[in-house]
């Protein structure tokens, strides 16, 4: 049966026809359609949104251990917080097959960083594959689990945005699920338990597994050479391969599926039929370093390949380097044209309180999320974003470190609370530290597409669940002051911000409101603004609202302007009327 | 138009978070599998609900390799609304037919005074002689729905695609649900009309 799907479609069908039996993950672009998917098997695989990616890789951990086969997913950084149970299993090591998806982000499409996570699969001992589309993600996740088994290893399959998000034709079979008989559990502290002693021993049948994933590379149907013609070969893995046979029809090519190990002998042989090799990966030199260690010459190329997304425009240049002939004219873009960035949605319940933080002068240590947004100008409340959950350890070490302005605030998403804000404001309460951490809590995962998370009242599968108060965990740590306010209300924001912000003393300030994008909005109405009050002052235009444009100019040179706004897209929010101070803006009779 | 195809087909589609671009390229997908083809289809749409610029690209033929499109190399290039037409011009090949629904959708950045509006948009992109300005949301409405308005311009996306309108409408049976399909049929021949 063929079906068009893409790389993360490909991965659920996989595991569905693989037997696999549980499914963890938590939500990242570009990988969180898969459980999405793994989902839409109703009742075949048992799956959740976990709380976070060390969670879910846990989840994994203990399926495999119990004998089943398990799917774990997550983007790159996502494998950062899960590196912790994942170094420690590869030396446990499988029982059920464990596949670990994890999708880097060349280009940075939607991540903070650009970090390349192959290099993490050779850290961690582990197999890894690079599929090139949605096909090889099939067969690659379908071996990995039968591998992971075989030679008890975790196996990690590398989509990137790319692969992740391309839709290909893939072959599924016949479509039915397939069984896999669980393997019996046994209880075995020597072999599951890792102590000092255990470790030891594990240390010896690690490094012994390595010698038997090397053989294994060296004779995967995944690693292949392809004829061709000339004196110029290439190396490509992943997506890169792609690009390299798009460009380079002619040449011989080894294709690197299976890409840790990397099968070194079987590249020794193929770099012996050709003059120049060149390496072609996105993005670190993971495999052009191994094979230069193993004393194979790699040509480097003078054209930038390490940086962002490759594509076969970029191969062009290579070629024109490579085979001396001249580039081909690239069509030039058109100038001037204004950047269209992403902003909050008209009657976002953030823009509210980034307002206030503007006009209150914090200092703001933001966090990932849709009110990362809250950084852009015009409203550019956000002094820090690093990754999961470090607002608030950002915010308590600027406090520390005696910033003259006491105004300090850590501002994170519900969903970011729960995955790695709890232990953070834990910190705050516990350590007595005088900042105020601020929940912007919507009660769903909204960046990534409307996930759901332990504020929402409901599972992945749509079951009703607990509903975790944000103002209940922070009083059950102990912090004395913690508020609940609405976002819509600026002078209660006002207020009670000011307070928490001026305080001697642990704050929480939990922002309650939809996120407008999910719930059907129940304002119906919207505002207009009154040409005859209008002063062009510009005060509405700072809240940064796309509903709010510009209307007719006010002065004859053009440089101020009316505000006029769009009812396709206002929500009848209402912080427009409120920052109005000439009572122009009202509800639209 | 259905020769076979003995190169790669290459249609770039632009526009705005929730036009409906993700659906017009997964048709044209579809439709192109139906026809027998080899096609990938690529879309980045990380923050495209958050009114960002959203690209998605579709290539057909005998054995499709890169899914993305080498700059200059679109056949067609369709664009959702005008701005976005000239931000990607550069995707298409020269002479290349070029398909834009013939409204604006302006960047917060500009409507706020942040940043300055395109300048003479209407005469730059008159420049592309494979330019068609497709009146989409006025037919849409005509059909029955503003919203099939990205079904209007894959109906003239239709008109210069080498295989037959019935990969399209077993395309559309597959992917639109029931109750919708009639208003996006007629959505769909209205756009092929106006492409002619």
């Amino acid at each position: 049966m063929k079906k068009l799907l893409s790389a993360n479609q490909a991965i659920a069908w996989a595991a569905y026809r693989a037997g696999c039996r549980v499914a963890a993950a938590y939500p990242g672009t570009p990988s969180t359609e898969i459980l999405e998917h793994v989902a839409e098997f109703k009742g075949a695989i048992d799956c959740e949104w976990s709380v976070n990616e060390k969670v879910a890789m846990e989840i994994g951990v203990g399926a495999s251990l119990a004998g089943v086969r398990a799917l774990v997913a997550m983007k790159h950084v996502g494998l950062n917080v899960a590196m912790d149970p994942l170094m420690t299993f590869t030396y446990v090591g499988a029982i059920g097959g464990m596949v670990i998806v994890n999708a880097d982000d060349p280009s940075m499409h939607s991540s903070q960083n650009e970090q390349d996570n192959r290099a993490l699969a050779k850290f961690a001992k582990c197999l890894l594959f690079e599929p090139a589309d949605s096909q090889e993600t099939y067969d690659m996740v379908t071996a990995g689990f039968a591998l992971s088994e075989k030679y008890q290893v975790p196996v990690i399959v590398r989509t990137t945005t790319r692969t992740a998000h391309t839709s290909t034709i893939v072959d599924i079979g016949s479509g039915e699920r397939g069984e896999v008989p669980g393997i019996p559990y046994v209880k075995n502290a020597q072999r599951n338990v890792a102590v000092p002693a255990h470790g030891r021993l594990m240390r010896f049948a690690v490094e012994k597994r390595s010698v038997a994933l090397r053989e294994l590379s060296e004779n995967s149907p995944f690693n292949r050479a392809e004829p061709g013609a000339g004196d110029l070969g290439f190396v490509a893995s992943g997506v890169a391969y792609q690009y390299v046979k798009e460009v380079f029809p002619e040449a011989p090519v080894f294709k690197v599926g299976l890409s840790c190990p990397p099968p070194i002998e079987k590249i020794r042989a193929f770099a012996a039929g050709v003059k120049r090799l060149v390496v072609v990966e996105e993005s670190d030199p993971v495999l052009a370093e191994q094979i230069r260690a193993a004393g194979i010459p790699v040509v480097e190329p003078q054209t930038e390949l390490r940086m962002m997304e490759l594509n076969p425009t970029r191969l062009a240049a290579l070629r024109a380097e490579l085979l001396g002939a001249p580039a081909p004219e690239a069509p030039q873009p058109e100038t001037g044209i204004p950047v269209r960035p992403p902003v909050l949605c008209s009657g976002c319940s953030h823009r509210g309180p980034f307002h206030i933080l503007s006009k209150l002068k914090a200092t703001v240590c933001g966090d990932i999320g849709c009110y990362t947004l809250g950084s852009a100008p015009p409203l550019a409340a956000m002094d820090t974003c690093i990754c999961m959950g470090a607002a608030i350890g950002a915010a308590i070490g600027m406090r520390k470190a005696g910033l003259p302005n006491k105004r300090i605030a850590a501002v994170m998403g519900d969903s970011t609370f729960f995955h790695s804000g709890m232990t953070g404001l834990l910190d705050v309460a516990y350590n007595k530290i005088p900042i105020t951490v601020m929940v912007f809590d919507n009660r769903i995962t909204a960046m990534t597409g409307h996930q759901e998370n332990p504020g929402s009242g409901h599972t992945l599968l749509g079951e009703i669940s607990t509903q975790v108060r944000v103002a209940d965990v922070a009083r059950a740590f102990g912090i004395q002051r913690v508020h609940e306010v609405d976002p819509y209300d600026l002078a209660a924001l006002e207020k009670t911000f000011a307070e928490c912000l001026d305080g001697d003393e642990p704050a929480v300030v939990v922002v309650r409101g939809p996120c407008v994008l999910h719930e059907k909005w129940a304002g119906k109405s919207v505002n207009e603004v009154d040409v005859v009050k209008c002063t062009a002052c510009g005060a509405c235009f700072r809240i940064g609202c796309p509903a709010i444009v510009r209307g007719a100019a006010k002065d004859p040179a053009g440089k101020r302007f009316q505000s006029r706004i769009d009812p396709q897209f206002c929500t009848g929010c209402n912080l427009c009327a409120q920052v109005c101070k000439f009572g122009a803006i009202s509800p639209a009779k | 138009m259905t020769t076979p195809l003995d190169r790669i087909f290459n249609v770039s589609l632009v526009g705005v978070g929730g036009q409906g671009i993700l659906l017009t390229s997964d048709v044209l997908a579809l439709a192109a599998m139906h026809a027998g083809l080899d096609v990938k289809k690529s879309e980045i749409h990380g923050m495209s609900q958050r009114g960002g610029s959203v690209i998605s690209q579709v290539r057909f033929g005998v054995q499709v390799r890169s899914p993305i499109i080498p700059d200059g190399q679109s056949d067609v290039l369709v664009s959702f609304e005008r701005t976005e037409a000239l931000r990607w011009a550069h995707l298409a090949k020269p002479g290349a037919k070029i398909l834009v629904n013939d409204m604006d959708r302006i960047p917060v950045t500009v409507s706020s005074g942040l940043q300055a509006p395109v300048q003479d948009a209407d005469k730059r992109l008159a420049a592309y002689p494979g330019l068609t300005l497709i009146d989409a949301n006025p037919l849409a409405i005509q059909a029955g729905n503003l919203r099939a308005a990205n079904v209007v311009l894959m109906g003239a996306l239709s008109a210069f695609v080498p295989f037959g309108e019935e990969h399209w409408q077993s395309a559309l049976r597959e992917r639109i649900p029931a109750k919708l399909l009639d208003v996006n049929l007629r959505a769909f021949a209205a756009g092929r009309a106006a492409a002619r």
